[in-house]
């Protein structure tokens, strides 16, 4: 099951390593991406924000940054 | 101060993106509206106040205080101050019984006693945090981004001290970028009443009896104790096309020292009666490693932009998780005379349950080497359900509302409740708000 999991997972990321000749856009191809709401942290203050309530909340934490350390939060 | 130019600013939107990838949310801040032009940007401060309350237990504020930098050739600095504030009652990891129950506060003075039916609540909690983050961020040749910082965070009974490093590399015209990173915390833990002696009995009765003192410190084996946690982050991001972006991290977080939560206690109760004999401290294994993978998209529609997140996380205390976050940004135009929008949020979290995670012992039973029987670490999901409300205002100052409700349900991994137990809620939801209001200028 995990393995399988990963496996879905990091197929994309192979193929963008692999065959990335259609993959990504010509600098002036950006406008798109270069809106604020585009960006992959888009609101870092709500996600830190977030983060400490999950973190003190449910037993993951982590994975889009770092998830260590912090608080005692109870 | 914000500046809105005509045309988008490529360059800080790539460090923007490579920020985000390096894996810490305070660095990914660079100004995408400046002037690339210009030598050097001014100030760029974000605000925001967060309450969070759950029904009948504990409430939070919190606010945090952001200040970045960007100074010529793209260096930027980073300055967060938060501040929060706790307050309310936490499960202490008892079950609910049919009679009154009484327990002794974890600083050993004085007793609070629990209602019948009702998930046992120690209301004494009461904490104040202030944290510190800096991060510096610069080029360090061409397609190469380095980044540290520092962090502290003090606490009551608590200090945290960390460091983090990162390094990020772009190729195929910045379409790609690889990243490894990793961070260091150093935590002090320094309990009101001390560490509790695992599998002690929790001390019941005169707690103003002479012999109190010594008799509670029997119970106890220190008065503080430390953890530390290395985490190592490896990421790539790829630009598919215009309108998309993805990004794909993997971690890895060895956390070792004291995990054991000094406040839980575990209910010891009668294998027939279900009634409880004994409360003993919790205690959970002393290392645990953690891995993650994680795996976001944004793709931008004509207007709308939608953004979704999935991570599985799984550990060597046999917890593993899915978490699916997603956000779906909806601009409203000129509507109300100003540029705004509006942002449904959606996440959803389930996780087993620890293998030492149980919700009680039974008596006469042989003890397990560990035992937790916080519901945190047993079988739940979570869901939380949002609405963002953004607007431009003055000069290009961003304010934003919102407004969430989070549900806790724990859920039986398949524990047999005997007599009293089955009539008891032994796994009880809770239901949380959380406000946020938010301005950048």
């Amino acid at each position: 099951m995990t393995k399988n999991i990963k496996l879905v997972l990091f197929l994309p990321l192979v193929i963008g390593v692999t065959g990335c000749a259609n993959l990504g856009v010509e600098p002036w191809e950006r406008d798109l991406l270069a809106k604020d709401e585009m960006s992959l942290n888009a609101a870092p203050v709500d996600a830190a924000l977030d983060d400490h309530i999950y973190f003190s909340k449910e037993a993951s934490s982590g994975g889009k940054g770092f998830g260590g350390g912090g608080c005692g939060c109870n | 101060m914000k500046h809105k130019t005509e045309k988008p600013n490529i360059k800080a939107a790539l460090t923007l993106a490579t920020a985000a990838l390096l894996g810490t949310s305070n660095i990914a801040q660079a100004d995408t509206t400046s002037n690339p032009n210009t030598e050097e940007s001014t100030w760029e401060f974000d605000s925001a106040f967060l309450f969070y309350s759950e029904v009948d237990r504990v409430s939070a504020a919190e606010a945090i205080f952001n200040a970045t930098k960007t100074f010529a050739d793209d260096e930027i600095l980073n300055l967060k101050l938060t501040i929060d504030a706790l307050t309310g009652a936490s499960a202490n990891g008892a079950v609910a019984q049919p009679n009154v129950q009484t327990f002794t506060r974890p600083s050993g003075k004085g007793q609070y006693t629990i209602a019948p039916g009702n998930t046992p609540l120690d209301d004494t909690f009461k904490d104040t945090r202030v944290q510190l983050n800096g991060q510096w961020t610069q080029p360090i040749a061409p397609n190469y981004t380095a980044s540290g910082g520092v962090h502290i965070s003090k606490e009551y009974d608590y200090l945290s001290l960390g460091i983090n490093g990162n390094l990020a590399f772009d190729f195929d015209r910045k379409n790609s970028t690889f990243s490894a990173g990793f961070s260091f915390f150093q935590d002090t833990f320094t309990p009101e009443g001390g560490i509790p002696k695992p599998f002690s009995s929790m001390l019941i009765g005169d707690s103003s009896a002479p012999s109190w003192g010594d008799d509670f410190a029997e119970t106890r084996i220190g008065s503080e104790d430390t953890k530390t946690t290395t985490d190592i982050l490896l990421g790539f991001t790829q630009v598919i096309n215009r309108r998309m972006i993805t990004q794909f991290n993997y971690s890895y977080s060895m956390v070792d020292g004291y995990l054991t939560d000094p406040f839980k206690v575990i209910s010891v109760v009668d294998g027939s009666s279900g009634f409880t004999q004994d409360y003993i401290y919790e205690s959970r294994p002393d290392s645990r490693v953690k891995q993650s993978i994680y795996a976001q998209s944004l793709y931008h529609f004509d207007s709308t932009v939608l953004d979704v997140s999935y991570r599985y996380m799984w550990d060597d205390w046999e917890i593993t998780s899915h978490t699916i976050d997603s956000r779906f940004r909806i601009p409203l135009g000129d509507t109300f005379g100003t540029e705004s929008y509006l942002q449904p949020h959606f996440r959803f979290y389930q996780q087993s349950a620890a293998v030492f995670y149980q919700p009680f012992l039974i008596d006469g039973a042989a003890l397990p080497s560990y035992v937790s029987a916080d519901y945190r670490i047993g079988e739940m999901s979570t869901i939380t359900v949002g609405l963002k409300y953004g607007l431009l205002v003055n000069n290009g100052h961003h304010l934003s509302f919102r407004l969430e409700y989070y549900r806790q349900t724990p859920t039986d991994a398949g524990f047999d409740a005997p007599g009293e137990l089955k009539d008891v809620e032994l796994y009880s939801t809770i239901d949380a708000i959380i406000a946020q209001v938010s301005y950048s200028f």
